[in-house]
């Protein structure tokens, strides 16, 4: 890190939803009025005592939080180096970390009286987590996700559907993320009266990378409690998968100024990055400008957005929140990526040693920690991000395996 | 204004009518074929060209618009071609204005500066960007001013209440009115909302509005050119670009049938204001 690092960096974004050069608000005139309400009710929310009991309530009674903070000791072995710590946001009610924010945002939707909500989904946990939040509230739910999506997530789509959601297979563009998310601006585009976009990660036009980050830093600010508690002492590294970077954002904001802690990022390599086939938007993209941020995105020399390729639905997306890709440039994240068969071999692996099936999402970071935690000390402490559980992935995981001889 | 705009609006005027603007994108179904169905525009009775620079996430279009923009794309299309289109036609059509339409990624990609240098040697009167609202106005619109193109704001009904005039600051050229909350050729929006909005926006600014999304006929057409100073349709010609290029038809097959379907429009919009004329003799 050299000397034009900022004194802290938990300042952003600037008033215009900057950070850095990345961020701001690129939406079509329809959509302008509606964030700038968002974001007014937003700012008010944040400091409203009742808006912070209710979600804090909903949060310990109806999720399950905090979430436990779990020493991973069979893992640790295997890797044969720091002592990995698991945060444990697969046992959130519905699976995974997406609950976290969306239970912020559809309390904001209440508080702003809105009735119905717009959701994109990859993997599907963010939809599933938007139509529990609209259950349990009394809003009506129509999720857009990807046709592809929808075959390799079926699970997540019948639980969507039960719950009472309506869910749009998306088949424009490529029909994954990315036009899951085309498709629900489209849609909001068209409704800006009565609905609210609940968006699943910390990307889209601003206040939103904002707004989803400061839902999700529940994740890190208790992980911080939790290991001084079990250890006395701050971690050395923090690992955490990313797609658009939401569930990595809420472990690592809380840790930013603590610069004594080296932060990982794990993106989706897909068949390797040399292959062109990946999701690694930092690794292997540009900045530009797609769903209302600027950001890293994977894109050609004309400015035409690539796909994305990876195993994990959920990490399948071109782009990246803007303030991974502000931490990116001036060096405060370090951005590694793991690829579709090394996530593969941890899947497997944190199931048989831990009795921990995670989600292919953080099978990515687990992949990532099989490489790093070797080459550190005993004695020094990670902490990663067990961010979903794969029962979702089971019937894409499964015949691969078998394929390898594994089960 | 730009002067050509500026006669087209001048010549709509004098004779009584409203202008008629049509989209169509860039290299749609492929570049060749592009500048023979702008040929046939003009040769349709067409005031203003509205060229698409093909994006891959057109996020304010529907399925009409996504396919042209991808049948341009895979055409081989890119920013760069859409701007030797525009040089070409600008060639053959001294006086027809002509704007460029489209998403910021690949101008950012491109180059700001590059492109409006681009852009205006192309002989291009103005610029559409739809996803860069005025709170964006450093990335392309203040630097936009050291250049002869007009920068053309979109007003939307959810622009209408107080961030009107805040919109309307740095507008030139004309006002392209969205009628509709929603994206490209899908509703179409009722003749007395589109009439109020008009009417609101005229109290804010001097400007020519000039309506579209949603327009489908002759009729509908010429009736909301009559309410402003003119009308914008596009999904419906790309409609018809679509269907040839699925029969396979052949490019001049296709520019005919697309120049008289809007000379469908243009006639209906010229008589309109004759029938008008009529009335008032009474
Ligand atoms: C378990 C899990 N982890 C991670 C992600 C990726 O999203 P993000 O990077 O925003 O955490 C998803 C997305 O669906 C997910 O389901």
């Amino acid at each position: 890190m050299n000397e034009t690092q900022p004194n802290s960096f938990q300042t952003m974004p600037d008033e215009n939803g900057r950070f850095g050069i990345h961020g701001g608000r690129f939406v079509a005139e329809t959509l302008m009025p509606l964030i700038l309400q968002v974001e007014a009710a937003y700012n008010e929310a944040k400091i409203d005592p009742v808006f912070n009991e209710r979600l804090l309530y909903f949060q310990k009674h109806y999720v399950g939080r905090p979430s436990p903070l779990f020493f991973a000791e069979r893992l640790t072995e295997q890797y044969g180096g720091a002592k990995l710590y698991l945060k444990r946001d697969e046992l959130n009610h519905t699976g995974a970390h997406k609950i976290n924010n969306v239970l912020g945002q559809a309390l904001l939707a209440k508080k702003m009286g809105k009735t119905k909500i717009i959701a994109e989904t990859g993997a599907g946990q963010h939809g599933v987590a938007t139509a529990t939040a609209c259950a349990l509230f009394n809003l009506e739910c129509e999720v857009f996700m990807g046709a592809e999506d929808v075959k390799r997530q079926k699970p997540n789509v019948d639980r969507m559907r039960l719950l009472g959601a309506t869910v749009h297979p998306v088949t424009s563009g490529t029909s994954t993320l990315k036009d899951a998310m085309n498709e629900a601006l489209r849609y909001w585009v068209a409704h800006p009266d009565t609905h609210f976009y609940i968006i699943g990660t910390v990307a889209g036009p601003h206040p939103y990378p904002e707004m989803v980050r400061n839902f999700q830093s529940v994740i890190g600010k208790e992980a911080k409690e939790q290991l001084i508690e079990a250890e006395g002492r701050l971690p050395d590294a923090l690992i955490a998968c990313i797609g658009g970077g939401s569930n990595a954002l809420g472990l690592f904001y809380p840790f930013l100024d603590d610069t004594d802690v080296t932060i990982y990022g794990v993106e989706a390599a897909g068949m390797g990055i040399d292959s062109g086939m990946h999701a690694a938007s930092l690794t292997g993209g540009t900045p530009g400008i797609l769903h209302g941020n600027r950001t890293y995105l994977l894109q050609d020399d004309d400015g035409q957005i690539v796909d994305a390729h990876s195993i994990s639905a959920g990490l399948d997306y071109p782009g990246i929140g803007p303030e991974h890709s502000w931490l990116h440039d001036i060096g405060r994240v370090n951005y590694v990526s793991a690829t579709d068969e090394e996530a593969l071999v941890q899947f497997h692996l944190c199931s048989r040693v831990e009795g921990i099936i995670p989600a292919l999402e953080p099978s990515h970071a687990l992949a990532f920690a099989a490489k790093q935690l070797p080459l550190m000390d005993k004695e020094q402490i990670v902490i990663l991000n067990m961010c979903g559980r794969g029962d979702k992935d089971l019937e894409a995981v499964l015949p691969k395996l078998d394929e390898r001889g594994l089960l | 204004m730009s002067s050509r705009l500026a006669a087209s609006f001048a010549k709509a005027k004098q004779e009584n009518r409203g202008i008629l603007g049509i989209f169509v994108s860039a290299g749609d179904p492929d570049a060749n074929a592009s500048i023979k169905i702008l040929d046939g525009l003009v040769e349709s009775g067409v005031d203003m060209i509205e060229l698409g620079m093909p994006f891959s996430d057109p996020m304010a279009d529907g399925p009409a618009i996504q396919a042209a923009s991808l049948r341009a794309i895979k055409s081989g299309m890119t920013l760069k071609g859409s701007l030797e289109i525009a040089c070409q036609f600008r060639e053959k059509h001294p006086d027809i204005p002509l704007i460029l339409m489209g998403y910021y990624n690949p101008i950012y990609r491109y180059g700001v500066e590059p492109f409006l240098e681009d852009a205006q040697a192309a002989g291009a009167d103005g610029l559409i960007i739809v996803d860069l609202p005025p709170e964006e106005d450093k990335e392309l619109c203040e630097p936009s001013h050291n250049s002869e193109m007009d920068y053309i704001r979109l007003i939307t009904p959810t622009t209408l209440g107080d961030r009107l005039p805040f919109v309307l600051e740095k507008a030139s050229g004309f006002i392209y009115y969205v009628s509709i909350a929603g994206i490209t050729g899908t509703k179409s929006a009722q003749m007395e909302s589109i009439s109020n909005a008009i009417n609101r926006i005229k109290q804010v600014s001097d400007l020519p509005v000039v309506t579209g999304f949603g327009i489908r006929t002759a009729e509908q057409a010429a009736h909301i050119a009559s309410l402003g100073n003119g009308a914008i349709v596009g999904s419906a010609v790309v409609e018809i670009i679509a269907e040839s290029d699925a029969q396979n038809l052949s490019v001049e097959e296709t520019a005919k049938k697309v120049s008289d379907y809007t000379k469908s429009l243009a006639d209906a919009i010229s008589s309109h204001n004759a029938e008008k004329k009529i009335f008032k003799l009474f």
